[in-house]
């Protein structure tokens, strides 16, 4: 196993016990402000009890569907298509594959970096970041679950219009901040 | 059971299935990595189960609709919006958070803006952003996208 992989799993261990130390605590202080106030029981217990049961019947699922795309879509397919693309295809590109189901955002970080080096359109890679962070697919699914159709809709495409126009506008920023550098 | 849950679990069951037939060992191996994410989100759920009872039980829903309701206006977008932004934790479980928001007299707007804060910008991942992206980048991308999820929780608000 390498140095890296090493590290990784090391934070990965340090992750549990800094989650499970936070559950301790916070049921301790439940338990205790239930002990001093009897009659709390019911609303402290009953709604989040239904988030609960709503959580344990999509959560797996979204499980397997991470599962199978980790395993299943290899990490530099991302680089290798998006490295060298560009025009209104690579931004369209870039949100597709930002909204694959894959896991938290410091894991495409990496990625964003080797696509940096790779000399990709800054505004795919914003885009793509955006898209990783706040278009994901089984992010979409549970919203639609607890917030509507409504909501979801309107939020996933104001999200969309507002990330493309934010990674243009950050590619022209920095494009215009180099030549400033070059030129003094 | 909602038809979004009943979709959700087809497809948990079909694709795995499909996969099976494709590849065994490389479907036991999802399967496992499924297993294994699910444990490691687990404690994270049931605290934050918990912290939603705990706003609901003791925070009176007159004091949510104080601070995040619609007479809160921008200031409870951005002050929402900015709790948003400082939390960190997996987005999956902003929604349950959020739904319950809602129905004890958050706005609509302001749920939004903590939703879209939650999820885009992200302070205590910031450093190592940095370090992969470069300062520019990374700044650049946390800041913006601090003001477009106002702007986009602003205009949830007014048309929902």
């Amino acid at each position: 196993m390498s140095e890296q992989e090493n590290m990784k799993e090391k934070q990965e261990k340090q992750g549990i016990i800094r989650d499970l130390i936070t559950l301790g605590v916070i049921s301790i202080v439940t338990l205790t402000l239930l002990y001093i106030f009897p009659d709390k029981k019911e609303p402290v217990l009953s709604t989040p009890w239904n988030f609960f049961i709503e959580m344990m019947l999509i959560l797996p699922a979204v499980m397997v569907m991470l599962g199978l795309f980790a395993v299943w879509v290899p990490k530099d397919i991302v680089v290798r298509y998006l490295g060298k693309a560009s025009g209104v295809k690579s931004i369209f590109l870039a949100l597709i594959l930002g909204a694959l189901p894959t896991g938290p955002l410091y894991i495409a970080f990496p990625i964003a970096s080797a696509l940096l080096k790779k000399g990709a359109k800054i505004s795919n890679i914003v885009v793509f970041l955006s898209a990783w962070a706040c278009i994901k697919v089984p992010q979409e699914m549970v919203e639609l679950q607890f917030l509507g159709v409504r909501f979801m809709l309107s939020r996933l495409s104001l999200t969309i219009i507002f990330v493309v126009i934010m990674g243009i506008f950050i590619e022209k920023v920095i494009g215009w901040r180099e030549v400033t550098k070059n030129g003094c | 059971m909602t038809v979004t849950a009943i979709l959700i679990n087809g497809i948990a069951i079909i694709a795995p299935s499909i996969a099976f037939i494709k590849d065994k060992e490389k479907a036991v191996k999802s399967l496992k990595v499924a297993g294994k994410s699910f444990i490691r989100v687990l404690p994270m759920v049931l605290v934050i189960i918990l912290v939603i009872g705990l706003l609901l039980g003791f925070t009176p829903p007159d004091q949510i609709s104080r601070f995040a309701g619609e007479q809160s206006g921008l200031w409870g977008v951005l002050l929402v919006g900015a709790v948003g932004a400082l939390m960190h934790i997996p987005s999956l479980l902003a929604f349950p958070l959020a739904a319950s928001l809602l129905e004890n007299g958050a706005a609509v707007g302001v749920v939004a803006a903590f939703i879209t804060t939650l999820t885009m910008v992200g302070i205590v991942t910031l450093p190592l952003e940095i370090r992969e992206l470069g300062k520019e980048i990374a700044l650049l991308r946390n800041s913006i996208s601090f003001v477009i999820a106002i702007i986009i929780a602003l205009i949830m608000g007014a048309i929902l």
